[in-house]
């Protein structure tokens, strides 16, 4: 075995006398900097994780009380009158409570989860990890950009618990109905919150993504040239740029909204009668709100996906003990893609009154996206050909990534062609591409993610029978519950529709509603077993006893066991090769920080 | 009860999980991690090709059981280009599906740890990458060159013969507008909206294009084979008028009007017998979400014959009259172009 090189052996010791060890130069630490205001980007990342899995536990338990609705609309279930009171009367969902439901499952999973949650805790834990950093550019911003995430979760958190109930008008909250105190409860107090603490959330966001991109390009150890990044690096890189110049446009589109709400101006208000109730407005333009969603909305999209395909290149590589499969070619799509996802956002907007040529170039564009996503696809496929493969529980989730990212990848193309999204908009078939897509695949990179690099986190497993049962339950019942649901939307059934009794082209899918609303449970249930597995093996996991547990190339697996703050003990390895030197010259991996041989074959 | 026994059950078969899982992690320390990691390892990778072909089966099934409920053929001339685009990409991307999953499952079984095997050092191809990108954007081309033709045929400007319906949507319901016999809508103002004067659209009374504007909620006749043009208008907040029979669909947006059009192929009473359901009406839903009653915001859509039409739109008044009465040459019956009306408009 030859990665040893830098590691010390004898590092491997106990949680709690680890930091007499780091002599250099770092202050005392108390329980206060070390757990809670913590500068360390390992300590940060593991906060933004648990935060995004407190999160997706209460985002996905929304899911389960209104797949409750969707499938027996017609049932009462008293033990929700219980704990939600008049929100479920009799037992039974009501409109306000549906949409709030849906709101908040919406933009807690996009944004809590599967933006803090997913690329905060990666890019926070791998980044100087794997480019061989002592830690972010800027501990301090790092620090913040926690804590502003965190406010932000309180800010949302309260919304659910007021009055008039969260905000209810969808996760991209489109005025003017969000714009109107009038038009519904959810439209008062919630929705005030709900910008707030999306404000908030947009700060945290960007103090993180100008620290990504910064310590990418500045703190690179000696060797690490760019193109020797892992392509996890490069994905959070890419993410980062993305946030970063997409997220304030957000913020603008917030801010407007909140001032059209309180300070009676009129960005997007025109024309309006509500209630009965003639308002002032005139000259605003409701969609313009929507130019402004999107053009973060969409580079959103990616904001997820993207670490999750990065992390998933990883993984692949390392689990079939072959190198990734057109290096440049996966980094050259990452790239289009990060172009294109700012020039194909008005694809959502095809049936808004859209100039029909514009909506034809957004038609052009948004295609276009699908080449770099078959590079991808193809690349990872051929990643695995002829490898020998290991099914851990992380390679599993890599697998059932690709598996999803191709199915929810080709429904894209549905959508992105205008003459057919116009019969599509908006109906269950974008519920289903978007979940399967964006939803689990990036989940499911996640998982991979965390199963992967859990040992490093906590030096210690995750028990791996139940990361299988989780995977499989997991991947069958994703399928389950999407697959079908497209002929829902070919059907033209309408989103967001908590009860179709009252219609009779709608009313025929009872059956389906039933069992998918079944199988979500028990997939939220198997989420549950693994939040379980996750949090007890912290504490009683089996313990990692090599520093190299995966036989990965990477840097991160250089470092002892349980990293203090700073990462190596003395000095920072250097690299001397790309990071996927695996099967090369019947060596079955490489470590990047050994020196090219004499007579070691080029690649 | 009820929710109280499956949480029980849950509750059980996790421990019951957990104490196996817990279980044969000893067991494998004990036989041998090595040992045990390659077993787990063929189970998983004949679990993955086993996923795919059940997989494949049960989207063969999941077809046979569901395509017959997704609305049958288009009723609009618009919806039958729309279902055709639909079915080329289904087409054309069904086949990238197949060959996808099945290589990706398949090379994870092929390719599973085995003490034989080597892995193959095969870092990258130009000619294999240059051949996957070309081939999707060629497929991609095509599919963009069909989608764009349709697209423009479908949004282009609507026939001139024409007839044309005002559309608008409030929380939560429908309301329509008949151009009258000048076939011009006539002006409105918001700020004119006045329910209780007899003004729900906010008409100018002063245009004299109003005079003979019919108005009316929830249901809307249409001429078959007639091309329509709909102009579309929102009172409060954004709704959208989805129209899945005949595969169209545009927001309905307050400030902005928009338009779409589109010509019905068959009446309400054919389509009761194409689809054998004595019960078929066009229905008319909201699509995008404007509030708590989203998912109850329906129209019906009556297509019948000319004549049928005729007939019917011959019982309603103009909204002028409602509004003015003093007006109303059938209440004071005097001579004007309109007839005499005795039916008391309403539209219901």
């Amino acid at each position: 075995m030859s990665e040893a090189l830098h590691v010390h052996p004898e590092v491997i010791t106990t949680h709690e006398v680890h930091h007499d060890e780091h002599g250099h130069g770092h202050h005392q630490e108390t329980f206060i900097s070390k757990y809670v205001f913590s500068m360390d980007h390992k300590t940060i990342g593991k906060q933004f994780l648990i935060t995004g899995i407190i999160w997706a536990v209460i985002g996905g338990l929304f899911s389960v009380l209104f797949r409750l609705q969707l499938g027996y609309p017609d049932q009462s279930f008293p033990i929700l009158e219980t704990f939600f009171g008049h929100w479920a009367k009799g037992g039974q969902i009501q409109p306000e409570f549906y949409y709030g439901l849906v709101t908040m499952h919406g933009t807690v999973l996009v944004f809590f989860v599967l933006t803090a949650g997913l690329s905060g805790t990666f890019a926070n834990l791998l980044i100087p990890l794997q480019i061989g950093a002592r830690d972010m550019a800027s501990p301090f911003l790092n620090m913040l950009s926690y804590w502003f995430f965190f406010l932000a979760s309180i800010v949302m958190l309260s919304s659910i618990f007021i009055h008039t109930g969260p905000a209810s008008g969808g996760w991209t909250m489109y005025p003017p109905l969000s714009a109107l105190r009038q038009a519904g409860e959810g439209q008062r107090l919630g929705t005030d919150l709900w910008l707030i603490s999306m404000a908030l959330f947009i700060v945290s966001s960007l103090l993180g993504g100008l620290n990504y991109i910064s310590t990418i390009l500045n703190l690179r150890t000696k060797g690490m040239s760019m193109t020797r990044m892992p392509l996890t690096i490069w994905a959070m890189f890419f993410t980062a740029v993305l946030g970063v110049l997409s997220f304030p446009v957000l913020l603008s589109g917030a801010i407007l909204l909140l001032f059209d709400r309180n300070l009676g101006t009129s960005f997007y208000l025109s024309d309006i009668v509500i209630n009965g109730e003639i308002l002032p407005n005139e000259g605003g333009s409701a969609i313009l709100y929507q130019h402004l969603f999107w053009f973060l909305g969409h580079p959103e999209v990616y904001i997820i996906l993207l670490p999750a395909m990065g992390m998933v290149s990883e993984i692949l590589s390392v689990n079939s003990r072959k190198p990734i499969f057109g290096y440049m070619a996966m980094l050259g799509s990452l790239f289009a893609i990060a172009i294109l996802a700012f020039l194909v956002w008005a694809h959502h907007m095809f049936v808004t009154g859209l100039n029909p040529f514009l909506g034809s170039v957004f038609v052009l564009l948004t295609l276009l996206i699908a080449v770099p996503s078959a590079i991808k696809v193809f690349n990872w496929l051929t990643t695995l050909w002829r490898g020998n493969i290991r099914f851990a529980p992380s390679t599993l989730f890599a697998i059932g990534f690709v598996s999803l990212f191709i199915s929810g990848g080709l429904t894209g193309i549905f959508l992105g062609n205008s003459t057919i999204d116009i019969h599509l908009h908006d109906t269950m078939f974008v519920v289903a591409h978007f979940h399967i897509v964006m939803g689990v695949a990036s989940f499911f990179g996640m998982f991979a993610g965390v199963y992967h690099w859990f040992p490093k986190m906590f030096g210690r497993y995750l028990n791996s029978t139940l990361g299988y049962i989780h995977f499989w339950v997991t991947m069958v019942g994703a399928y389950l519950i999407f697959w079908p649901m497209h002929y829902q939307g070919l059907a033209g059934i309408p989103r967001r529709y908590l009860d179709k009794r009252g219609w009779s082209s709608f009313n025929n899918f009872t059956e389906l509603d039933k069992m998918i609303t079944i199988v979500s449970i028990i997939v939220f249930a198997v989420q549950l077993m693994f939040v379980f597995n996750f949090f007890y093996s912290i504490f009683k996991g089996r313990k990692v006893t090599t520093p190299n547990p995966w036989g990965a190339n990477t840097l991160e697996w250089t470092t002892p066991i349980r990293p203090g703050h700073g990462n190596w003990e003395g000095e920072i390895p250097e690299v001397h090769r790309w990071p996927y030197d695996y099967a090369k010259d019947g060596r079955d991996f490489i470590p990047q920080t050994e020196p090219v041989g004499e007579h070691e074959s080029k690649h | 009860m009820q929710t109280l026994f499956i949480v029980a059950i849950l509750a059980l078969g996790f421990l019951i999980t957990f104490q196996i899982a817990k279980a044969s992690e000893y067991v494998a320390v004990l036989r041998g991690e090595e040992r045990a990691r390659k077993q787990t390892n063929r189970i998983n990778g004949f679990l993955l090709l086993a996923f795919l072909i059940i997989g494949l089966i049960g989207v063969y099934y999941c077809n046979q059981k569901l395509k017959g409920k997704i609305l049958g053929a288009p009723a609009s001339d618009h919806g039958i280009l729309v279902d055709r685009m639909l079915y080329i990409t289904l087409a054309l991307t069904f086949i990238v599906f197949l060959i996808t999953q099945i290589a990706l499952f398949w090379f994870s079984y092929k390719y599973q740890e085995s003490d034989k095997r080597k892995a193959y050092y095969y870092p990258h191809n130009n000619k294999l990458e240059m051949i996957w990108t070309v081939i999707p954007a060629i497929a991609l081309t095509i599919l963009v060159g069909f989608g764009i033709f349709y697209w423009f045929k479908i949004t282009g400007d609507a026939p001139k013969d024409s007839m044309v319906v005002e559309v608008v949507g409030k929380q939560f319901g429908w309301e329509f507008r008949y151009p009258g016999k000048d076939g011009i809508l006539g002006k409105k103002y918001f700020k004119n909206v006045d329910p209780a004067g007899g003004n729900p659209a906010g008409q100018l009374w002063d245009d004299p294009a109003n005079h003979d504007d019919i108005f009316m909620e929830q249901e809307m006749h249409l001429v078959v084979n007639k091309p329509v043009k709909l102009v579309i208008g929102a009172k409060d907040v954004i709704h959208d008028v989805g129209l899945a029979h005949f595969r169209m669909k545009m927001d309905a947006v307050p400030g902005t009007p928009t338009t779409m059009w589109f010509t019905p192929l068959y009446t309400t009473k054919e389509m009761k017998e194409k689809t054998g359901n004595p019960d078929f009406v066009y229905e008319l839903s909201c699509d995008q979400m404007c509030g708590k009653g989203h998912y109850s915001m329906r129209g019906v859509i009556v297509v019948e014959t000319q004549a049928e039409f005729d007939a019917w739109m011959a019982g309603k008044k103009p909204q002028y009259y409602t509004a003015n009465p003093d007006k109303d040459p059938s209440a004071k019956k005097d001579t004007m172009a309109t007839k005499p009306l005795a039916v008391v408009a309403g539209g219901k």
